[in-house]
């Protein structure tokens, strides 16, 4: 069905088709009897329609082969099949019908990860219709969704996949103490729908944000928050209530599970006895609470079922973060920007939390006055999981060289880090952020084969994407129009003259 | 180990190494004059360029600086920034680039704001940014005010030169300014230089001006009368046309169009009508409707129809903090068709050139500005970052805030 489903999000998926199918059969029961029937929200209603492209086996000869997990080999032959990394080694045996491409000179590595983008929620062109990424109306807006506002026509995707970015993480913006979900998508050309685009099995996330954005936005508004403290305690407000929330649907559905047949396989056959036990059980049937969609959403993220990205710059501000996850049992799968992650280095590498940093940026807010060119191999060599990021629709289209400055900046400060080991900042480390690291973001056999040929080391300025592949099929080739432009540029009267 | 630092750096700054003479020797120097010398000595004094060739004798005396296996550049200008004139740019903290309000825009000056402290300056050079052409932005009219080149030494007199050019929004932001169309653009545009050149008879008259406040024709004067250079923010390929045919009517103005995102479409009526063009070569997104035809070899493209280019981020990316950047812009247009030779001269000669001190700096020549940069790679990949960084023939310390955080947080054992 899906070819990249990870196993915690089958499970959890299979389990909620169970579930219909139980209550349809209920459903079709009750009719007679008034069957009792158990309320579940669904955990994904708009479910990813993202189909791989077919794709021939391909085989890559001769190429220096950076495999993402900080291995390199050079003259190495990488063989994609099924969609799926199927081997690396050299002199590798093709399959019957294998495309053979020859990488000498080439550099093949996986494809990149960007875990911070906003491509379709604020699209080019850039104008108030289209400025879609921030509910900026109310400190709290879990509810919404980022891929509500995904417009898939956005031109920076083709742009991204140029870049040699094959899976982008597209988050709400950080005005809001809780801006919203996001979500993980390929940059598919082509793509009529947020929906085709969408990793299938990939975790949601909730975007929130630390630190001057909501606090001088709602402060200016004469709301709250205002200050920092306002920031702290609008989070702690909002989890406290969602624990209550939480709470409550889980006494609910402990209640509902004694007014439930068993779902097994016999459920049809032992579905009466169940209901004749049933009415010789104590009190009415349990009515569900309320759906409340912002709650929804955080107790999810208190289940560990959606993952937290948190914007934050500063290292104080960071550390209380952390505080306040430990306070209501959740965890933190990344801070963002993360200016100032090289002063906590060593406590995001124990609490097991990456950090999504520029590698350049600083001096623009105060909170990022202390960014320095170092920050992302700091927090490399301190066993961190350090990913490099965009968080624009210019920087996405060269991640490899905001690698590079990092890379070469960590070694003149004296960190022996090698280039194979730095690709992890590109694909394996913000594979680990958003929830895919079992699916992707390495050249692993099995994994799926997200796959770009680079015409030179791309930790440089000169090098480019030659092709890239998104499992296993390839949707981009320098030069060649493989994919129409996005509908959008379709048809610009300066396309249609000669050049 | 701190304590000696700050001396060494106190000693730096004190007393100014111009005095001495350096030579630069055995490294693979770019000229910017003619080729590329494989390896080659570069001697400056008293900071000037004395002598660039194969084999320059070190006068007695003379400090010699090793850079075989190593580049020799020109300094880098920042043709397009506002260091200096903003420590944070954003927050809602102090920012002399941007003026708000209509009191004042021709008349803004960027040299008067700048700030050689700053720390924006220091992290800019030691990446090999020598010189900075900044300008400030005011939003009243059109005229977005005047600009200036500074040097990045750090020094009390840091604006070398000071009125280059007066900043003009002939775009989307132009017509947005000039009352929510370009329609009303270019009426405006010439009643405000009619404004300008009858200065101050009109003001004292009693009549006043059309368009324009006291204080913005008597700064436009000049401008106006074909002194000084109008930098016009301007993208869309009709837009560069409405500005060639301008310029056919007002044969005294001199321009010089900062953005450009559609001039590769143009490119042969912008070289005959020999107008330089400030390009951005990361722009290919079309971020705003003016910029549909954006593409990342613009730079080539108008590099091989003979038109002057000068390598700047475009107008929106222009910002106080990261000037450093424009030399992977260079690099980027190089991955994008543009010659490496003619990408380093866009982001040295050429903006030397556009702005009148192509006889002082953005070459390696005797008689220029000792500006000299020693790098331990192509000064062009992201890879590479200067070992030694010569202003007016000082040694700049490569230390700044950035540095100091950096040594202080170091997981590498000292």
């Amino acid at each position: 069905m899906n070819a990249k489903l990870g196993e915690r999000h089958l499970h959890r998926w299979t389990l909620g088709v169970a579930g219909a199918l139980v209550a349809a059969t209920m459903g079709a029961a009750a009719l007679a009897d008034e069957a009792f029937r158990t309320v579940r929200p669904p955990t994904s209603p708009y479910p990813s329609t993202y189909v791989a492209r077919p794709s021939a086996p391909i085989v890559i000869r001769g190429a220096t082969v950076i495999d993402g997990e900080g291995g390199e080999l050079s003259g190495a032959d990488l063989l994609i099949a099924d969609g799926k990394i199927a081997a690396i080694g050299t002199g590798l045996a093709a399959p019957a019908g294998a495309q053979e491409i020859d990488g000498r000179g080439k550099f093949v590595t996986p494809g990149i990860i960007d875990a911070h983008s906003h491509l379709g929620v604020y699209p080019a062109p850039s104008i108030p219709a289209s400025s879609d990424g921030n509910e900026a109306t109310q400190p709290n807006t879990a509810e919404v969704w980022a891929e509500h506002s995904v417009w898939p026509q956005d031109p920076g995707f083709t742009r991204a996949v140029a870049g040699g970015v094959t899976t982008l993480h597209v988050l709400p913006g950080s005005a809001n103490l809780f801006g919203g979900r996001g979500v993980t998508l390929h940059p598919v050309l082509g793509a009529r729908t947020m929906q085709e685009m969408k990793v299938p099995g990939a975790p949601y996330s909730l975007k929130m944000a630390c630190g001057e954005n909501p606090s001088r936005l709602y402060g200016g508004r004469n709301a709250s928050p205002a200050t920092g403290m306002g920031n702290v305690a609008g989070w702690r407000q909002a989890f406290s209530k969602a624990q209550e929330y939480d709470r409550k649907w889980k006494d609910y559905w402990r209640k509902a599970a004694r007014f439930e047949p068993k779902t097994d396989a016999e459920a049809p056959r032992r579905f009466g006895r169940n209901q004749a036990e049933k009415k010789k059980g104590a009190g009415d049937p349990p009515t569900a609470p309320d759906r409340d969609l912002e709650m929804e959403t955080l107790a999810a993220v208190l289940n560990g079922e959606v993952l937290v990205q948190w914007h934050c710059y500063r290292a104080d501000e960071m550390i209380v973060g952390l505080d306040v996850a430990r306070e209501f049992g959740f965890k933190v799968a990344a801070f963002h920007h993360a200016v100032e992650a090289y002063k906590i280095a060593d406590v995001l590498a124990r609490e097991n939390v990456c950090a999504a940093i520029w590698a350049d940026w600083w001096g623009f807010k105060l909170e990022a006055y202390d960014g320095i060119r170092e920050n992302i191999p700091f927090v490399h060599a301190r066993g961190g999981c350090a990913v490099v990021h965009s968080d624009s629709e210019v920087g996405i289209q060269r991640l490899n060289q905001e690698a590079a400055k990092a890379l070469a900046d960590g070694r003149r400060a004296g960190l022996q880090i090698s280039r194979a080991d730095a690709w992890r900042w590109l694909s394996l480390n913000p594979a680990k952020a958003i929830g895919i690291a079992e699916q992707t973001g390495s050249l692993k056999v099995g994994k799926a084969g997200d796959v770009v040929i680079w015409s030179a080391d791309p930790l440089s300025s000169y090098a480019v994407a030659e092709r890239v592949f998104i499992d296993g099929a390839q949707i981009y080739q320098r030069g060649q129009a493989i994919a129409p432009p996005s509908d959008f540029e379709l048809g610009q009267s300066f396309r249609e003259r000669a050049r | 180990m701190n304590r000696l630092a700050v001396f060494i750096l106190a000693a730096l700054l004190a007393t100014p190494a111009a005095a001495d003479s350096v030579l630069v020797r055995g490294g693979r120097v770019v000229t910017n004059t003619g080729a590329m010398l494989e390896r080659g000595d570069v001697l400056f004094t008293d900071g000037r360029i004395v002598a660039v060739g194969a084999q320059v004798a070190a006068p007695a005396g003379a400090r010699v600086i090793d850079a075989s296996g190593k580049w020799v550049t020109p300094g880098a200008i920042a043709a397009m920034t506002e260091v200096g004139l903003s420590e944070i740019s954003g927050s809602g903290a102090p920012n002399d680039a941007s003026l708000s309000g209509s009191k004042i825009s021709a008349a803004a000056e960027a040299g008067r704001a700048f700030d050689p402290a700053a720390s924006a300056v220091a992290i800019t050079r030691l990446e090999g940014v020598t010189r900075a052409v900044i300008a400030p932005n005011a939003t009243g009219t059109i005229f977005a005010g005047i600009g200036a080149m500074v040097s990045l030494d750090g020094g009390p007199d840091s604006v070398k030169r000071d009125r280059l050019f007066q900043v003009l929004e002939l775009g989307e932001t132009g017509a947005e300014r000039a009352g929510g169309s370009r329609a009303a653009l270019w009426p405006y545009l010439e009643a405000a230089l009619q404004d300008a050149r009858e200065y101050p008879a009109r003001y004292t008259s009693g009549q006043g001006g059309a368009v324009l406040e006291e204080i913005d024709a008597r700064a436009l004067k000049p401008f106006a009368l074909g002194q000084g250079v109008f930098l016009v923010r301007t993208e869309r390929a009709s837009d560069i046309r409405e500005l060639i045919r301008f310029k056919r009517a007002n044969p005294t103005l001199k321009f010089v169009i900062h953005g450009g995102a559609e001039a590769w479409l143009v490119a042969d009526e912008i070289a005959r009508a020999n107008i330089p063009v400030m390009v951005d070569p990361m722009v290919n997104l079309p971020e705003r409707l003016e910029k549909l035809a954006a593409r990342l070899d613009n730079a080539a493209l108008l590099e091989r129809a003979g038109v002057k280019i000068v390598i700047a981020p475009g107008p929106g990316n222009v910002d106080g903090q990261q000037a450093r950047l424009v030399l992977q812009l260079a690099g980027n247009a190089v991955a994008n068709g543009l010659p490496w030779e003619a990408a380093f001269r866009a982001i040295s000669r050429a903006p030397a050139e556009t702005f009148g001190v192509g006889g002082e700096v953005g070459s390696l020549a005797p008689g220029r500005v000792a500006d000299v940069v020693v790098w331990d790679g192509d000064p062009l990949d992201v890879m590479s970052a200067p070992t030694a960084v010569f202003i007016a023939g000082a040694e700049m310390p490569l230390v700044s805030r950035q540095t100091r955080l950096r040594d202080r947080y170091s997981p590498v054992a000292r």
